[in-house]
């Protein structure tokens, strides 16, 4: 049981790939990459886990209080905020391969040249 | 490659790296057993040094300050990817044009009422950032999603201006530009880029925190507006710039 965390951010990572390279649709396989990422927030937030530990914040919470490790929190935020990025770029990319050859699908952009 | 080699091969390649996983976790410590000294450090010394009670907030803006702003230019250089990649397009004639009509007065009282809810939440998320759950980086988000919210219940005339890139650029540079000039800032007082300038005020109000409290409204303003942008430049590419019926009524 105390493994489980771990075990569902290796499950996402995993399922996210399967998608990926699965996908007939590239804004599907843009979300698969989300769920992909999602196991670095997971990962990252069970890593900082302490046993009955408090949100680092401690307003109006006495200093001292077992709290969580703030470190990995704020680099989830800059987890997400990368994830914001890259499926913006994905999705502007995705629009692109429409306008060229017509589909979304990565199979049959690959038939397209030029 | 066939759909069918295709999965032959990744189906072995993620059982390995299932596998690689497994042994992984088997190897780290349980879930809960922190064993890192730095959760601990921070939670003890963010508080009495730089008097921001909320310590995620207080790491993010002062003690990897500058990772942070790394981080604010990577949501810019996708703005400025997705503004290069899709400019060619909207020139190039739209695809399709839609117009769309929100009928239900219902809906759009709900929606209005949803926006001014949205936007408090999201200003409260950014001032209070530093103090309460909150932050630049959420507080943004939900700001732009109020804002968005206007475009999904309201007429396009009533998002026009949230979608003009010459109105939004000069926010997006304030709010990137303002966190760089904070840390030259610092330098110009003689101190390290990015030190806490001002004094840290009294604990658990908005006036404390020093620096903090600026580079976090910097961030705040900096992701609104680039998800603003983001969401201008995909609709610019399919969605007519305004409905004559708009632009008369």
């Amino acid at each position: 049981m105390s493994y489980l965390p771990y075990a569902v951010a290796a499950w996402l990572c995993l399922v996210g790939l399967a998608g990926v390279a699965t996908s007939k649709n590239l804004i599907h396989l843009a979300i698969c990459l989300t769920v992909t990422q999602s196991s670095s927030y997971v990962l990252l937030l069970t890593v900082g886990y302490v046993k009955h530990g408090k949100a680092p914040i401690f307003k109006g919470v006495k200093l001292g209080t077992t709290a969580v490790d703030p470190v990995v929190q704020a680099l989830t935020l800059t987890d997400v905020v990368v994830s914001v990025a890259v499926v913006a770029l994905i999705l502007a990319l995705a629009l692109d391969a429409h306008r060229l050859s017509g589909t979304v699908d990565p199979d049959r952009i690959a038939d397209v040249s030029g | 490659m066939t759909r069918r080699l295709r999965i032959g091969v990744l189906a072995p390649a993620l059982l390995g790296l299932a596998g690689l996983f497994a042994w992984a976790i088997a190897g780290l410590p349980a879930f809960g057993d922190y064993r890192g000294p730095y959760g601990y450090v921070l939670n003890r010394i963010v508080v009495p040094l730089r008097h921001s009670t909320n310590v995620v907030m207080g790491t993010t803006f002062d003690v990897r300050g500058i990772d942070t702003m790394a981080e604010e230019f990577i949501l810019y250089a996708s703005v400025l990817g997705v503004t290069l990649l899709l400019r060619d397009e909207a020139s190039a004639g739209r695809v399709e044009r839609r117009t769309r009509r929100l009928r239900s007065d219902a809906v759009r009282l709900l929606g209005v009422v949803m926006v001014g809810g949205g936007l408090l939440v999201g200003l409260w998320l950014v001032a209070f950032g530093y103090i309460t759950p909150g932050g630049g980086f959420p507080g943004g988000v939900v700001l732009a999603g109020a804002i968005l919210l206007l475009y999904l219940v309201g007429s396009h005339r009533d998002y026009h201006p949230f979608r003009n890139e010459h109105v939004l650029d000069p926010f997006e540079g304030i709010g990137a530009g303002g966190y760089v000039v904070t840390g030259l800032a610092a330098l110009a007082s003689g101190m390290p880029f990015l030190a806490n300038l001002f004094g840290h005020g009294q604990t658990g109000t908005l006036a404390s925190a020093g620096s903090i409290g600026i580079l976090n409204g910097a961030a705040g303003l900096a992701v609104a507006v680039a998800m603003l942008l983001l969401f201008a430049e995909f609709l610019e590419t399919y969605v007519v710039p305004l409905e004559p019926e708009d632009a008369g009524s």
